[in-house]
């Protein structure tokens, strides 16, 4: 049995949606402000996820990654997501 | 009636649920563990409270997957009743079985108290034996409560009646310091379409019996055993 080699990384990042209240957003952003950080907008806090992928297929994995972000990393009801490979 | 009580890792509310409607009610039933993939002979499923997967990912994002999720599925869509309770809850908007989904409390705090729930809508198979009037006292204990909908499904809820019911005050008028968690329209809990599928944040597995500090938890299991019971005589 051989080791799969990661090729490639997934890198998705998952973001609430705008129209959901955001509250550990807001709770940063009024800490950073606190701390000195003045003139600040809003804060969004979201998940990174990386996936290693065995193989060079870009095309392939694009389609794939987008429908598990689809289906289970995200919830389109309250999170959007964007992905890269690479 | 045989009733099926969900059971995930890290289900925590599986044995106050199965002692509700067996212990308390005095009605057949067992626990599902997760992989079991039929609900054969089962007249309702109940989706207990908990922290399914570590509620990682999302609460409910995993145990939607589980292998016993999909005889659920089919159960719903023969139009059995299906209840789900706090992350039950949370698994069943997950599941796409009810619109929304549960997000982290507005005040980022775990809740864990006693609240009031008025029932906004009694016709359904989990509330058509409370009274109109009735507030029930029942706790909570959630830290992902807040529930959200976009403003078209919102308006569906309300327009269908699936809003089952509401945080309110104790005087019944829901209140913004009556909502523990910023749920939209101070929502504890909804039905599908169909009336057959529900959840709710609050637990009313753990106010089924006066010693456990109020009982009112009771009429919802009533509720479903007597619209259950209706159903079976045709």
């Amino acid at each position: 049995m051989s080791n799969i080699v990661a090729q490639m990384k997934a890198k998705i990042i998952v973001t609430p949606k705008k129209a959901v209240v955001d509250p550990q957003g807001k709770t940063v952003q009024s800490v950073l402000e606190h701390i000195g950080f003045k003139g600040i907008g809003a804060v969004h806090v979201g998940k990174y996820l990386e996936i290693e992928l065995p193989d060079n297929d870009a095309a392939g994995w694009q389609k794939r990654i987008d429908e598990a972000c689809h289906k289970i990393l995200s919830n389109p009801v309250i999170e959007d997501y964007q992905f890269t490979i690479e | 009636m045989n009733f099926a009580v969900l059971q995930f890792p890290a289900s925590n509310c599986d044995q106050d649920a199965l002692h509700a409607v067996v212990g308390v009610l005095g009605q057949q039933g067992r626990l599902v563990w997760h992989k079991e993939e039929s609900l054969a002979g089962f007249d309702a499923v109940i989706i207990p409270g908990g922290f399914s997967y570590g509620d990682y990912l999302r609460t409910g994002a995993m145990a939607r997957f589980s292998p016993i999720m999909q005889p659920v599925q089919k159960f719903a869509a023969e139009g059995k009743p299906v209840l789900g309770i706090c992350n039950g809850f949370q698994i069943l908007c997950e599941a796409g079985l009810l619109p929304g989904a549960l997000v982290r409390n507005r005040s980022l705090q775990f809740r864990c108290e006693h609240v009031f729930v008025k029932t906004v809508a009694n016709d359904s198979p989990f509330t058509a034996q409370i009274p109109a009037d009735k507030l029930l006292r029942v706790p909570i204990a959630h830290g992902e409560g807040c529930y959200f909908a976009d403003e078209a499904t919102l308006e569906k809820l309300k327009a269908n009646g699936q809003v089952l019911w509401q945080y309110v005050n104790a005087q019944g008028e829901a209140t913004e310091q009556s909502n523990p968690n910023g749920s939209l329209s101070n929502i504890a809990g909804i039905c599908n379409e169909a009336r057959n599928v529900a959840g709710l944040m609050p637990h009313p597995e753990r106010a089924c019996e006066p010693v456990l500090g109020s009982a009112d938890g009771r009429l919802i299991f009533e509720s479903l055993l007597g619209w259950m019971t209706a159903r079976a005589k045709g």
